[in-house]
């Protein structure tokens, strides 16, 4: 399964920083964690389960899509983009 | 002691004070660096109900009955899964006439509904798949349900609005809703286009609550008045110096009182000639008078938005507030006879309500 990494608020609503996922894409592993986790229903997906735009996803330290695979030894890491005003 | 509740760019500020000694304080933030399109107190449950919009994790509703403290997020805010749109803001909550139930309204157009005081909450099915969403076009500030006008005493009544569509009316709590434009004269499309019955870039509309069918509205151009509870539509504008603005507030002791704040037309959007004036009529629209004493008089570019204007009490004890985009806020213990600032420093005002 896929290691994958938050960070507050997301951890806090998740109950930690570090979870264990499985999936076969960034998309997959996203939608998993919403399934463990309703608390962050809406949060990191969008109501029509893309991810939001202002969401970045990293697969093994290099940024990922909804589409890139994961492997079940793989890194993902769900960070809030560096963006705002 | 007034309650305000001042949504902003950067987070939930509630200010407490007088606005007849002037001096309000910050007593509570919330939502720091998050953008709080909306606020308000639940007169019936004392319980607080604040929209949110995160820049990375979306749009919430959240509740609390002290906001200082911890604040729940309430369920069901999200559109149908499985259609295009995603939910892009909630723009107001509005109580409505039955214990417990609430109306917000947001982007894309959608109006929820809450029956347990804010905590979950349900998509109006009938106006989304309204037959003639397809046609419907957003203004400026994007396709915003904005105003949520209850009945007073019939929770069978409601009136919304939404920019760039119009007014929108049902008689049978949400079941079905037929549109009511008539007599506003969108004159941003040409004049042979102007019979399409759904364009109508709606900013504001207050209900008179002594007299229900009395409701005042503030257009993309134009002051407007309906006797009818909004089947029709009559411009009651002239004598304001623009015909444009947001928000329109009401005396609730008074129907045939409204207040308005002009601003330049249409892209400038500040207060005509850099000086802050609010206006009044008290005879339904055929005259207005300028109420500026104490707000400033000259280089004072104010923006004031849609939700940004709200008042207290009524008759003699009407106080008003508003707030400007560039982080004043303002008050009027007298009715808008005089202002005093009540808050210098705050980040862009998106709403004021007050408790």
């Amino acid at each position: 399964m896929a290691q994958v990494t938050l960070r507050a608020p997301l951890s806090e609503l998740c109950g930690g920083r570090s979870h264990e996922i499985e999936g076969a894409t960034v998309s997959d592993v996203l939608a998993a964690l919403e399934h463990a986790h309703p608390s962050i229903a809406g949060w990191v997906l969008d109501e029509q389960g893309r991810i939001r735009e202002h969401v970045n996803v990293f697969v093994n330290g290099t940024h990922g899509v909804a589409e890139t695979q994961v492997g079940p030894d793989d890194r993902v890491q769900v960070l809030p983009a560096i963006t705002g005003g | 002691m007034t309650e305000l509740l001042v949504g902003t760019k950067k987070g939930l500020f509630r200010l407490e004070g007088d606005a007849g000694n002037g001096g309000f304080e910050v007593t509570a933030r919330a939502f720091a660096g998050q953008s709080v399109e909306y606020a308000m107190r639940d007169p019936r449950s004392g319980r607080y109900l604040a929209s949110v919009t995160s820049w990375f994790y979306g749009p919430k509703i959240w509740v609390t009955d002290d906001p200082a403290g911890e604040w729940q997020q309430a369920e069901g805010i999200a559109l149908p899964e499985g259609e295009e749109q995603a939910l892009e803001r909630i723009w107001v909550i509005v109580p409505g006439e039955t214990d417990g139930v609430l109306y917000a309204g947001g982007a894309p157009g959608p109006l929820f509904e809450s029956r347990d005081g804010g905590v979950t909450w349900e998509l109006n099915r009938p106006l989304w798949e309204h037959p003639t969403r397809s046609d419907w076009s957003p203004g400026a500030g994007g396709l915003c349900l904005h105003t949520i006008a209850p009945w007073p005493g019939d929770p069978q009544k409601l009136l919304v609005a939404i920019s760039a569509v119009g007014v929108w009316l049902s008689d049978d709590g949400g079941e079905t809703w037929r549109h009511s434009n008539t007599g506003i004269v969108p004159e941003y499309v040409p004049e042979d286009a102007r019979d399409n019955p759904i364009q109508h870039c709606v900013h504001d509309v207050r209900r008179a609550p002594g007299r229900p069918e009395r409701l005042f509205m503030q257009f993309h151009g134009g002051v407007y008045r309906s006797d009818d509870a909004g089947a029709t539509w009559i411009d009651v504008g002239e004598g304001l110096p623009s015909d444009f603005g947001f928000p329109v507030v009401v005396d609730p002791a008074d129907p045939d009182s409204a207040y308005v704040i002009p601003l330049i037309g249409a892209e400038d959007r500040t207060t005509p000639g850099g000086t802050v004036q609010v206006w009044e009529t008290r005879d339904a629209g055929t005259s207005w008078t300028a109420r500026g004493e104490g707000l400033p008089a000259r280089d004072a570019y104010l923006t004031v938005l849609r939700e940004s204007f709200d008042s207290h009490g009524e008759g003699d004890g009407l106080e008003l507030y508003f707030g400007a985009t560039s982080g004043e806020v303002f008050g009027s213990a007298d009715a808008g006879e005089s202002w005093t600032q009540v808050a210098d420093h705050l980040p862009p005002v998106y709403s004021v309500r007050t408790a």
